[in-house]
């Protein structure tokens, strides 16, 4: 038996009982962070496979939601800074020990690309605003030169996109002091299922019937993986040290058992999993739209459990008899 | 690397808690918030039991993943020594170093909203003196001094008695030793 109270006050906020630093900001910026990552990945994929035919959404008009993507997730993360004022702190250095700082510098990278993108593709995808492109003269030289260099431009998107999918897990894993985070799986299961909401999101927001089956096809293949690499992040923890079994058993009590088995396995994976097969086998057509629905859906239940969970699991475990409530009835 | 350490008796430590008083004091801690703590840890099976009083705090770690986790740079070493430090001009609120501490050991000012720590009282130490919940202790069971100085008291406190430090399996390297 090992009984360890607190007997001063130790109830700072946010980090007692368990921490609380960390709300729907970071889930929703690592949401959009793998989303970006899929839109660029699949818009450039497409394009240097030359499938302009078969996915002319992917390819020509996909593009322009990846900046949309990042830009609200960017500011996601800005709306959970404490000292935003501060913000430009992450770019007057830069520490090769930091998984944020990384990040911090990736996603400046990935801007101009995300923006080369859409503008290589802005004349083919969006005629309608094509004009207004050509009004500003540096504009339309720099359209000019990105549609020259249209697949150079895909060429680079393809490796920074895995990047930022890869980042959104490795932020999160790179804390040992979690053990629910500190598995590097982590890294690949945020970035399949980045590529996984991004081909959601052309299933469903493309109108050409190929199109939509050939990502429903792929989003299979994902969903697949993604499952398999779920399977792996438990056996991982089931075959972990102490802490770790301690993080497993949140995922079989409570809430996260609800969450995780009901809301992200459940709705998340293997209901939009039946009905893209089902849709593919064409014994269904009325459910398209719910599946790539659900699978977005999916990718944010899972980013949220993964970091409200991460931050109830700790190396430090006080029972305290110290009551903020009572001390504030006293008052 | 120059490494301060802290050493505390727990056979000495009565858990008044003065040291949380002082730390308050002297470091003017916003109500509600708290760098230090003591914890009364109990162990054994009754009638066997045995029970130690640990005034905790930052580690001051000599591998400090709090450091390394800072995307600014705001959390520190100070002056190439393991103290760690947090500067609030560079802090941006991340709160990375806080998910990085294994001891929970930071906390978030309120309401200005940097990330605030034990600083092992480092405008104390820069004098000559030691921390301010070291020199309050009515038991003297508190020590604080220089690792790498072999006549130091904390070098030979740890030189001639039993001890420990808290999670070591974490590989920060901790410089808070309990004598026990």
């Amino acid at each position: 038996m090992l009984d360890e109270l607190l007997i001063t006050a130790r109830a700072n906020p946010r980090i007692d009982p368990a921490l609380d630093i960390w709300g729907w900001q970071i889930s929703v910026y690592l949401f959009l962070g793998g989303l970006t990552a899929g839109i660029m990945f699949f818009s450039a994929l497409m394009l240097l496979l030359r499938k302009d035919r078969e996915a002319p959404f992917a390819v020509n008009r996909l593009a322009l939601l990846g900046p949309v993507a990042l830009s609200l997730g960017m500011t996601a993360l800005f709306l959970d800074l404490e000292v935003k004022s501060h913000v430009y702190r992450f770019y007057m250095a830069f520490r090769p020990t930091s998984p944020m700082s990384y990040g911090a510098w990736i996603l400046l990278l990935i801007y101009p690309v995300a923006a080369l993108q859409v503008l290589s593709n802005v004349r083919v995808g969006f005629p309608a605003v094509a004009s207004w492109v050509d009004v500003l003269t540096p504009i339309r030289r720099l359209t000019d030169l990105a549609e020259r260099h249209r697949r150079s431009i895909a060429a680079a998107a393809i490796p920074l996109a895995v990047a930022l999918g890869i980042y959104t897990g490795i932020l999160l894993s790179a804390f040992a002091a979690r053990p629910f985070w500190n598995i590097g799986l982590l890294g690949p299961l945020f970035l399949v299922s980045g590529l996984s909401t991004g081909a959601a999101i052309i299933a469903l927001l493309s109108r050409e019937r190929t199109e939509m089956r050939l990502f429903t096809l792929i989003d299979i293949g994902l969903i697949v993986v993604e499952i398999a690499l779920v399977g792996l992040l438990l056996i991982s923890l089931a075959t972990g040290a102490k802490l770790q079994l301690l993080a497993l058993r949140h995922l079989f009590t409570g809430g996260y058992m609800v969450a995780f088995w009901g809301v992200f396995v459940g709705i998340g994976l293997l209901v939009p999993l039946l009905l893209d097969y089902l849709e593919i086998r064409g014994r269904l057509h009325r459910f398209a739209l719910l599946a790539p629905a659900l699978v977005l859906f999916g990718g944010l239940a899972l980013r949220v459990i993964v970091v409200d969970l991460g931050q109830e699991t700790r190396w430090t475990h006080y029972d305290s008899e110290y009551n903020t409530l009572l001390l504030e009835r006293l008052r | 690397m120059t490494r301060y350490a802290m050493v505390i008796d727990t056979r000495l430590c009565i858990g008044c808690g003065d040291c949380v008083v002082a730390c308050r004091t002297e470091n003017k801690v916003p109500i509600g918030l708290n760098r230090d703590w003591v914890v009364e840890a109990t162990s054994g099976e009754y009638p066997n039991l045995k029970t130690e009083f640990r005034s905790e705090r930052c580690n001051h770690c000599s591998h400090a993943t709090c450091v390394y986790q800072c995307p600014t740079g705001a959390s520190h070493y100070w002056r190439d020594s393991n103290i760690v430090l947090v500067d609030p001009a560079k802090c941006t609120g991340c709160k990375a170093c806080i998910a990085a501490c294994p001891y929970d050991a930071r906390l978030v000012m309120h309401p200005e909203g940097y990330v605030d720590k034990c600083t092992f009282c480092v405008h104390r130490v820069e004098k000559g003196l030691d921390p301010a919940c070291v020199s309050t202790c009515p038991t003297r069971c508190m020590h604080f001094g220089l690792l790498d100085d072999p006549n130091s008291k904390v070098s030979e406190l740890l030189r001639t008695r039993q001890h420990k430090v808290l999670h070591p399996e974490t590989g920060n390297e901790p410089n808070v030793y309990y004598l026990t």
